[in-house]
């Protein structure tokens, strides 16, 4: 029941929430859009000028910026497919009858917690490095050539390491998920007869559907945005082979001293990003009602 | 569950799971390891068994200066998420209680706001903490990171809120409180526990943020995710002493994390799973 006064208190309790949104939102959107059409770099301030399209057709005729976006969209799928794939899997696993389940689910969310420069210098170092990592050891155990990750196989570690971070939010999700699974549905399906499989691909999948929706869209939205994990492995490198386009804008941006150039990048940054918002927005927005 | 499991699937399914999460958890293990072991040790190739020493630990701490990006890290993760509760808090209340035609359209606005990706930002943020004499200070950062969680903020607690049977209020009213005893005594308690798991949350998210920690801090401000950043190049930092400063950035919150389970799940998928 609410009357005049408490609308009014409402609307005074929801306004600094908006506000602040709305003018970081809008504020530093602008701004990138203004400056994308400047000739404006930091090494030579005073030469500032309109530029017109030509930070966008510099930007977007560079080969870099084609396999900037061919790499991203590498990394995303690559850690979406071993994530959703692998998640559902240790997910039905955790969900057995098993003992320890409490120590197990622990051990097996903890990467998601590992802050991503960690998560990356761990991996670096401790498991891929060619000398001293542990598969270099492995490798040396079977008498086989210590592979160089990050020099033969740049973007495949980076997916790695990614996957291994995003791993335990798409199991966790999935379990959740999983949970909530009618145990009769499954028992009545079990003693007409129905093998392993076609329980599987009929009853658990379709149940678990919404939740892989909902996997596949946030991780999205933080795998476009990668940046810590290449910036402590590879460095983008060799060349630009593992450059995404997060990467490539923040090279534009901070070492090239190149502001329109990076304005140019931030804007197609926005676009691709909002092409997948489109899709979460609506799979959130259902559950509202 | 009724239906009776045999010992030997029990035991099939238990080594199982116990390998998987044990290959899923072996990074961090291998890393606690080495932080326990010696240089010579730490290089010498795979053992599973440190010599205990705490060295490493010692010369992290005493050597690069740990803990001022410690609390940096502390003072940032807790000073963000308190100021977005601030905002948050009344907001969410608002949105929940009396609800408008446009509430969830406000919502899924303040959901998209997420969506914008940070590099894209980066060039103006990067110039106004610049011009405005923030970058590298704590309060630049608290304020950005702030902003940044505010609206996982906002909907986790108004999950949380809506979740508060509206029968409650009206049974108040009937009995004659008013609304200040309505928000004191019969909404705060309620809402308590909603208001604990968003702040562990987004304690987590903001000790772990590292894109813009790296883009605006050098020395004064860097919490640890910018330090352990500054890692990168091999020179410095041996393989024992990365382990013990890894394993120091995110034993805390790895702990915060284990406690924050069930949270994590509604907090990051905007309550679209349960």
């Amino acid at each position: 029941m609410a009357t005049r006064q408490t609308q009014g208190l409402a609307r005074l309790m929801r306004a600094p929430a908006i506000i602040l949104l709305f003018v970081w939102m809008i504020v530093p959107l602008c701004m990138t859009l203004y400056y994308s059409f400047l000739n404006y770099n930091m090494l030579n301030p005073g030469m500032t000028s309109w530029a017109g399209w030509f930070n966008y057709q510099y930007f977007y005729t560079d080969p870099a910026f084609l396999e900037s976006i061919r790499n991203t969209l590498v990394l995303v799928l690559g850690v979406l497919f071993i994530t959703v794939v692998g998640g559902t899997f240790i997910a039905m696993l955790i969900d057995k009858p098993i003992w320890g389940q409490g120590i197990v689910r622990i051990l097996v969310i903890s990467p998601f917690f590992v802050m991503p420069p960690v998560a990356a210098l761990i991996w670096k170092n401790m498991i891929m490095h060619p000398s001293y990592g542990v598969l270099a050891d492995v490798a040396r155990f079977f008498g086989v050539q210590p592979v160089d990750w990050f020099a033969q196989y740049p973007l495949t570690s980076i997916i790695l390491i990614v996957a291994w971070q995003w791993l335990p939010f798409a199991t966790l999700i999935l379990l959740t998920s999983l949970q909530s699974l009618d145990t009769e549905q499954m028992e009545a399906a079990e003693m007409d007869g129905a093998p392993a499989y076609s329980r599987f691909f009929y009853l658990v999948l379709p149940h678990m559907a919404r939740a892989i929706t909902v996997v596949i869209l946030i991780q999205t939205i933080f795998l476009l945005g990668i940046y810590a994990e290449i910036l402590v492995t590879t460095n983008g490198g060799p060349g630009t082979a593992s450059t995404n386009l997060t990467f490539l804008i923040y090279r534009a941006a901070r070492l090239n001293f190149d502001i329109g150039g990076a304005a140019a990048g931030g804007i197609i940054a926005v676009i691709l990003a909002n092409l997948v918002a489109i899709f979460l927005m609506r799979a959130v927005g259902r559950n509202l009602d | 569950m009724a239906r009776a499991v045999t010992r030997n699937a029990r035991i099939g399914w238990t080594i199982a799971a116990w390998a998987v999460a044990l290959l899923i958890f072996f990074p961090i293990l291998y890393t606690i390891i080495t932080s326990l072991k010696s240089e010579q040790e730490a290089i010498a190739g795979f053992d599973l068994i440190p010599s205990f020493t705490l060295e490493s630990y010692q010369t992290v701490q005493s050597q690069n200066n740990y803990w001022r990006p410690f609390m940096n890290s502390v003072i940032l993760s807790v000073g963000s998420t308190l100021l977005a509760l601030v905002v948050a808090i009344p907001a969410a209340w608002a949105m929940a209680f009396s609800p408008t035609k446009r509430t969830k359209d406000i919502l899924m606005w303040m959901l998209s706001t997420k969506m914008m990706p940070a590099v894209a930002v980066l060039v103006p943020i990067y110039l106004i903490f610049l011009r405005t004499g923030l970058m590298d200070t704590r309060i630049g950062l608290t304020i950005l990171l702030m902003l940044i969680n505010l609206p996982i903020v906002v909907w986790m607690l108004y999950t949380y809120f809506r979740e508060i049977p509206g029968e409650i209020l009206e049974a108040a009213r009937m009995d004659g409180a008013s609304l200040r005893d309505e928000i004191l005594y019969v909404l705060t308690p309620m809402a308590i526990p909603g208001i604990a798991s968003t702040l562990l949350l987004n304690i987590i998210l903001a000790w772990n943020e590292a894109f813009w920690t790296i883009q605006l801090t050098t020395t004064k401000a860097a919490p640890l995710s910018a330090f352990i950043a500054s890692f990168s190049s091999p020179q410095g930092l041996f393989w024992a002493k990365l382990s013990a400063a890894s394993v120091m950035a995110i034993a805390p919150i790895l702990v915060l994390g284990w406690f924050s389970q069930k949270q994590l799940v509604r907090g990051l998928t905007f309550g679209a799973v349960k």
